[in-house]
């Protein structure tokens, strides 16, 4: 009786190294340019080779422009993110790792571009300098975020000696109320169990509302187990998974389609399996959720108030609520949908997939943004972006006073030039609301992106039920 | 990596709970292709006002925080990215260890790769090392931390501390079982061909 996790793990072992840990093998690596300068450099300067350049895919996200792409890298204004990207770029020049430019129509955020391509496989290793990997466990993948010795590690032996994680099964029982979904489950998962309650465990969400989800959601979700401590989240395969992946221009076909269909389908977890923890939410009264704090924990329904900082379950609590809410510039007690918003941005890995940028169209649509309120639309790939043009979804952002940008990670974290003034209120579909993670004393709060639409019209937090 | 046996020195002590990476180097400054440099930039907003000037009320920018080769922090320390700029950062400021509560996975990964110490330490034992004013001696063999007369133990994962102690290239290591991953791969293209 075996969890999808061992079931992953076991496949994987190379050779045991004691102490729980073991060498793994990394069938997967994504590459971008943030965290790979100084593993390539690494590998130069030891002399060694890139061992299964073909295993790997690379792409520059973090860093691009979301405005005037048309003279590609030559176009970056920053100096030294210009020198980064071109570092990639001349580093994937030396070796035959596929690479997708700039101004390639597939280029996006690594964790779109890598399940768009079907690089992304069930019963496969994935992983990538970047600790939001865990998306890619929404097909059945053991995924997760490594450092830059770790990435210079892989390309050098395909391998990776890993600690073996523990088992925590979310249960999800209950349909997902109108207004919600998988980023208001996930908001909550982390608000109950804490920023640090999957440390060292991998996350296997089951149940019938996961189930439910279709593989973007399952993405989103899988994406933020990291913001509740997990290196890993994993979501077990199904017929939605394969129907997803079916075609896919990465993913097998023919007779060896059909023979990865049959290992596959032998993934989830058995029925009996033991986890170490296990954790169920019944969501049919979950209503749309905000973060009101700077950490992903600190999260309250759209209809709720700031918590009162004496009130808190412990005095630690009750000190960061205290300075959560100094930083955020929120009254204790305060009704969150009273809080005006400066900038509302609509993307990520988390929630910059085709059915985010729908959802927020369908709030959107004959409405418009409150004056004042900037709202940056960033689809998660040149994909992601074609289709929702061919869908008209861009007229509906622009017609509703949005700007319609090109791909990338944009201002999830500000390393590009859209990032936020101090002080300026954002509803962010991302993923993390530290201090600082938006630009120098921003303000975020982490919302879904039809809770995001719905903050544009309105000019404050909103209850996107109010829209529908 | 440099190896990391034992070693002595002062503590800044910076307690608060999920001190994250973006806290601890901020993004602005990933766009680096280069491992060293760093330490100007640690804990970037909290130790430079607005105008670029140091913030007194910062414990890096007073004695012994300065000097100090030692630092403590709170409960999920390292939470966040897996930006390895964060102990790089850390060590190119002078530190060689973090003493706190507990840590995030993938920030503990990233210090060991470095040869910096991330050490488990009782929240108790942790006040009471910040309190006294002494230097300490951190001791990886015997797992132990000593000030001023009084010795606290601490935890550190095993795989972590050997390496540790014996400075590994852990590619180097890996190498070495080259014949082993060779295998692997010859079954995985018969068992499994579509990867
Ligand atoms: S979108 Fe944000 S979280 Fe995702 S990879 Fe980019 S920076 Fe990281």
């Amino acid at each position: 009786m075996k969890t999808l996790y061992d079931k992953l793990w076991e496949s994987h072992v190379v050779e045991e190294l004691g102490d729980g840990t073991a060498l793994l093998y990394i069938d997967r690596h994504l590459v971008h340019e943030v965290t790979s300068p100084q593993a390539f450099e690494g590998l130069r300067m030891a002399g060694r080779a890139v061992r299964r350049p073909g295993a790997a895919l690379a792409v520059a996200d973090h860093n691009v422009p979301t405005r005037q792409r048309a003279s590609g890298i030559a176009g970056i204004q920053d100096p030294t993110s210009r020198l980064q990207v071109e570092t990639l770029e001349a580093n994937m020049a030396a070796c035959p790792i596929p690479y997708i430019p700039l101004l390639d129509p597939r280029q996006g955020i690594v964790h779109i571009i890598g399940p768009e391509q079907g690089f992304t496989l069930p019963g496969s290793t994935v992983v990538c300098g970047d600790s939001h990997t865990s998306t890619h466990g929404a097909f059945g993948a053991l995924a997760f975020g490594i450092g830059t010795s770790e990435v210079e590690h892989v390309l050098a032996t395909q391998t990776l000696v890993q600690k073996r994680a523990r088992n925590f099964r979310i249960r999800v029982d209950g349909a997902l109320p109108r207004g919600t979904g998988a980023k208001d489950l996930i908001l909550r998962i982390i608000g109950d169990i804490g920023m640090a309650g999957g440390t060292g465990f991998a996350l296997e969400f089951a149940g019938e509302a996961v189930r439910g989800l279709g593989m973007e959601g399952r993405m989103t979700l899988c994406n933020m187990a990291i913001e509740a401590g997990a290196r890993t989240g994993l979501v077990a395969p199904d017929a939605t998974t394969f129907a997803y992946l079916a075609g896919r221009p990465m993913a097998p076909s023919g007779a060896l389609w059909e023979e990865a269909l049959r290992a596959w389908r032998a993934l989830p977890s058995d029925p009996g399996a033991a986890f170490d923890r296990e954790h169920r939410v019944d969501v049919s009264r979950l209503e749309p959720q905000v973060t009101w704090g700077t950490s992903p924990e600190q999260v309250a329904a759209i209809t709720d108030r700031a918590p009162r900082p004496e009130e808190a379950a412990t005095e630690e609590k009750g000190r960061r609520a205290e300075s959560a809410l100094a930083y955020m510039g929120i009254r204790p007690g305060q009704a969150l949908q009273e809080l005006a918003v400066d900038v509302v941005f609509i993307g990520s890995c988390t929630n910059g997939r085709l059915s985010d940028l729908r959802e927020a169209a369908q709030v959107l649509r004959g409405r418009r943004a409150a004056p004042g309120v900037q709202v940056l639309v960033v689809p998660g790939s040149g994909l992601v972006k074609a289709q929702a043009e061919a869908e008209g979804l861009d007229r509906v952002f622009r017609e509703a006073g949005c700007e319609w940008r090109e791909p990338g990670c944009s201002m999830c974290l500000a390393m590009n030039d859209d990032r936020l003034l101090p002080g300026q209120r954002c509803a962010s579909t991302s993923n993390r609301n530290f201090e600082g993670r938006q630009g120098r004393l921003g303000r975020t709060h982490l919302v879904s992106p039809a809770m995001a639409a719905a903050a544009a019209v309105r000019g404050r937090l909103a209850d996107v039920r109010e829209f529908l | 990596m440099i190896p990391f046996i034992r070693h002595t020195g002062k503590a800044a002590a910076f307690i608060r709970e999920n001190i994250d990476t973006d806290l601890i180097i901020p993004k602005q400054f990933l766009t680096t292709i280069l491992r060293s440099g760093l330490g100007r930039h640690l804990f970037h907003d909290l130790r430079y006002r607005e105008d670029g000037s140091e913030d007194p009320a910062f414990v890096l920018n007073r004695e012994p925080g300065r000097s100090a080769t030692l630092l403590l922090g709170g409960a999920n320390f390292g939470c966040g990215s897996s930006r390895e700029h964060a102990p790089w950062a850390l060590m190119d400021f002078g530190f060689r260890a973090v003493l706190a509560p507990s840590f995030a996975d993938i920030f503990r990964t990233n210090a060991f790769k470095n040869g910096l110490l991330p050490a488990v330490v009782e929240p108790e034992a942790l006040e009471a090392l910040a309190a006294a004013p002494g230097a300490i001696t951190v001791d990886l063999e015997a797992l132990t931390l000593a000030q001023d007369g009084r010795t606290y133990p601490f935890a550190c994962e095993p795989w972590g501390r050997s390496a540790l102690l014996e400075g590994l290239d852990e590619i180097e290591a890996t190498l070495r079982r080259l014949p082993a991953i060779e295998a692997f791969e010859a079954r995985r293209r018969t068992e499994s061909a579509w990867l």
